[in-house]
């Protein structure tokens, strides 16, 4: 069987050379893809090249990845976890097939998280493509995907948030003051993670032992991270250190990572570490974070298109059996995603491709001062993915990074979007916070914003 | 009517507390006092206070609006300094393609080398980067202190100039073009919503089109809600001093 890489769109012939270029071209507009000369020249173009796409089959994706199989530790971790039995089963499904067999009314959660064992991500990446808005909503919305650390994440009817306390230069008493504000909006449960200012094993010991104290004094049930390099975690872990999960960014190609100073089997041996000397009580330890276009940002994209290269990040993320994964959409500026249309895209297709890879994921919903967006889109965008199944969000104390100097979505927003569409924060911890008073029948309780509750002799 | 609303924008943050229903308001205070993050702010219903709302939206503007408008043509001309600008033709190129605001034209070149003096030891310039507001809040007192301080050490400074639509990397591009041993960019950095005003330093011996990014010695932060311009200015003469001396700049410094 041969692959037809041509089509005809009101009577003008569109020809593609390769798979990757059918994948590029096929893409959502994107100013990454433009700064990397492979977006498509005209709309028609691209919907030529979505044509094309729709006619491919699984198999014609899985035998076409964008980087060599032989170059790149990435592309090599993809296809040795492929299950073979299930991807026989579908290698002969066009794309077209594939979205919509997602789609249908009769395929559940369970029978999509079968089928995804056989997905390659750029399968995945491929489907997407021929999807629109509307369709990563209404497919994103019927996956659950649970994972354990201390809690369960993942249930139906949850919406997670992760505290993220940061302060300019660590100072412990700040982050506590950030940390007990978020929990009394209700905010923590996915994880109670700080990004560092300073990457040092010192400072690492110091933050976890902060969290650490706070779940431990008022018996908060969830999790504890520093955002700091995995190797500065080892080094804190070996020191005696105590923290539940694993952090570090990842990137989809073997490249990318080497600019992230990170390899395959320096994260196999830190998942090790922490399933052995960590904290957890559950089998899931690691937290990834991703975000379109960091390939193309350290020239290790070899031609592909961000949105294939981000699907790579959870192929590789999904052999680590993950608690928590997340794109930190609108992070990485301007030149890679440049507007808030491109910014909504960008959260749909990332939650959705997570989903599809069956990694439990959640978003960072941010912007940059240097886009033309503002705490409006990052709004939209927040109920959009609250309704996407999306697995988790930040919370900062309104919105601001005062460490990153970026806008994300705030506790308030968070609570807000609890509300709005009926969800829950994951069992125990809604528990715990109805003992508080913070969190009462499905919005803020009597004490809820106030945290010198905590603070009461 | 003269009567005005007060500017909500001169309110300290560390005023920004709402005790309506809080038990403690004490503690509360000493929470505050810990951190610039946006505590302490109370809510309505799972929604912000009015003030919080609009002193946010007020400050994200200022941040915003630091990347959006243009370097105004009279701040340049009380610098004193001439004006080139990259290959970029508007703040819109030159946050979508980082390739172009690294290089210039032809005749821009040219410019710079008919204006300048060659061969400095130390080769200064002015980048508008991702604040403009940042060049006239910043390089009045930033750059005389400066000049003044590697004079005194006997060091050559070359002429001064503005760039528009300017990246980092120009350095590239202006330090072999001039001759200059070592180049030090004063560039307006991406601002947050502590700060619209605030610039970097970027110094590096040697700069090439091929040198690592790693080869830069940076200086953040420079504002008058950071390090103070006067201040930033002596910190970097000793780098420079450094750097001029042991012929290398950024990681390798160390």
């Amino acid at each position: 069987m041969n692959m037809v890489l041509k089509t005809r769109l009101y009577g003008k012939t569109y020809a593609f050379s390769s798979i990757k270029e059918v994948l590029a071209k096929a893409s959502e507009l994107k100013s990454g893809d433009c700064l990397a000369g492979v977006a498509a020249e005209s709309t028609l173009q691209r919907i030529a090249a979505k044509v094309v796409l729709s006619e491919l089959t699984v198999k014609d994706l899985r035998e076409n990845p964008v980087v060599p199989y032989e170059e790149d530790s990435i592309t090599r971790l993809i296809q040795d976890d492929i299950d073979e039995n299930v991807y026989n089963r579908v290698k002969n499904w066009s794309l077209a097939e594939l979205r919509e067999w997602i789609l249908s009314q009769s395929t559940t959660s369970e029978m999509i998280m079968e089928v995804s064992k056989g997905l390659t991500s750029e399968v995945i990446s491929g489907v997407s493509k021929i999807m629109g808005n509307l369709d990563l909503i209404y497919a994103g919305r019927k996956i659950h995907i649970t994972a354990t650390c201390n809690t369960t994440i993942g249930g139906e009817g949850v919406l997670a948030t992760r505290l993220q306390p940061n302060h300019p230069v660590d100072d412990v008493k700040g982050v506590m003051a950030s940390t007990l504000e978020g929990l009394s909006y209700g905010i923590g449960d996915a994880v109670l993670g700080l990004n560092p200012a300073i990457d040092t094993v010192d400072s690492t010991l110091s933050i976890w032992k902060v969290l650490g104290d706070i779940k431990g004094r008022y018996s908060i049930p969830t999790q504890t991270c520093v955002l700091s390099h995995v190797t500065t975690q080892m080094e804190a872990l070996k020191k005696g250190g105590k923290a539940d999960l694993c952090f570090q960014s990842i990137a989809g190609s073997q490249k990318a990572c080497e600019a992230f100073g990170i390899s395959v089997e320096m994260l196999e041996e830190a998942k090790n570490m922490f399933l052995e000397n960590g904290t957890a009580k559950g089998e899931n330890v690691m937290y990834f974070e991703t975000g379109q276009a960091s390939e193309l940002s350290s020239s290790a994209h070899y031609d592909s298109d961000q949105v294939t290269m981000e699907c790579r990040c959870y192929g590789m993320a999904r052999h680590y059996k993950p608690f928590l994964v997340n794109t930190v959409v609108g992070f990485m500026g301007p030149e890679y995603i440049y507007d808030t249309k491109q910014l909504i895209r960008a959260g749909l297709e990332d939650v959705f491709n997570g989903h599809l890879h069956g990694i439990p994921m959640g978003c960072d919903i941010c912007y940059t001062n240097h886009m033309p967006t503002d705490q409006n889109d990052a709004e939209t965008l927040a109920v959009l993915l609250a309704n996407a199944g999306c697995h988790y969000v930040m919370g900062l104390p309104q919105g601001d990074d005062v460490m990153l100097m970026y806008q994300s979505t705030g506790y308030h927003d968070d609570a807000a979007l609890r509300e709005i569409t009926h969800k829950r924060p994951i069992k125990e911890f809604e528990e715990w916070l109805n003992k508080w008073g913070i969190w009462e029948d499905g919005h803020l309780g009597r004490n809820a914003g106030d945290p010198t509750i905590f603070l009461k002799k | 009517m003269s009567e005005e609303i007060r500017d909500i924008t001169q309110m300290s943050m560390m005023d920004m507390v709402d005790y309506s229903g809080i038990n403690n308001p004490d503690e509360l205070r000493k929470l505050k006092e810990r951190t610039p993050a946006r505590i302490g702010i109370g809510h309505t219903g799972a929604r912000y206070k009015t003030l919080p709302m609009l002193r946010f939206l007020a400050d994200q503007a200022a941040a915003s609006d630091a990347v959006f408008t243009e370097v105004d043509e009279a701040v340049i001309k009380k610098l004193g300094v001439f004006e080139v600008k990259t290959k970029c033709s508007s703040k819109y190129e030159m946050l979508t393609r980082p390739d172009w605001g690294r290089i210039f034209d032809e005749d821009q070149k040219q410019i710079i080398k008919e204006k300048c003096v060659a061969n400095p030891q130390v080769q200064i310039y002015f980048g508008d980067g991702l604040c403009s507001p940042s060049i006239g809040a910043n390089i009045p007192d930033l750059y005389p202190a400066i000049r003044k301080g590697l004079e005194y050490e006997n060091v050559t400074v070359g002429t001064p100039f503005f760039v528009r639509y300017c990246r980092v990397n120009t350095a590239r591009t202006i330090a072999p073009l001039l001759g200059a041993k070592v180049t030090c960019t004063l560039i307006g950095e991406r601002p947050g919503l502590l700060t619209s005003e605030s610039m970097s330093a970027y110094i590096t011996y040697n700069a090439r089109p091929d040198m690592l990014e790693s080869e830069y010695t940076v200086v953040s932060n420079i504002s008058r809600h950071g390090i103070p311009p006067v201040e930033a200015a002596a910190h970097i003469v000793d780098l420079i001093l450094e750097i001029l001396e042991k012929k290398k700049s950024g990681v390798n410094l160390s």
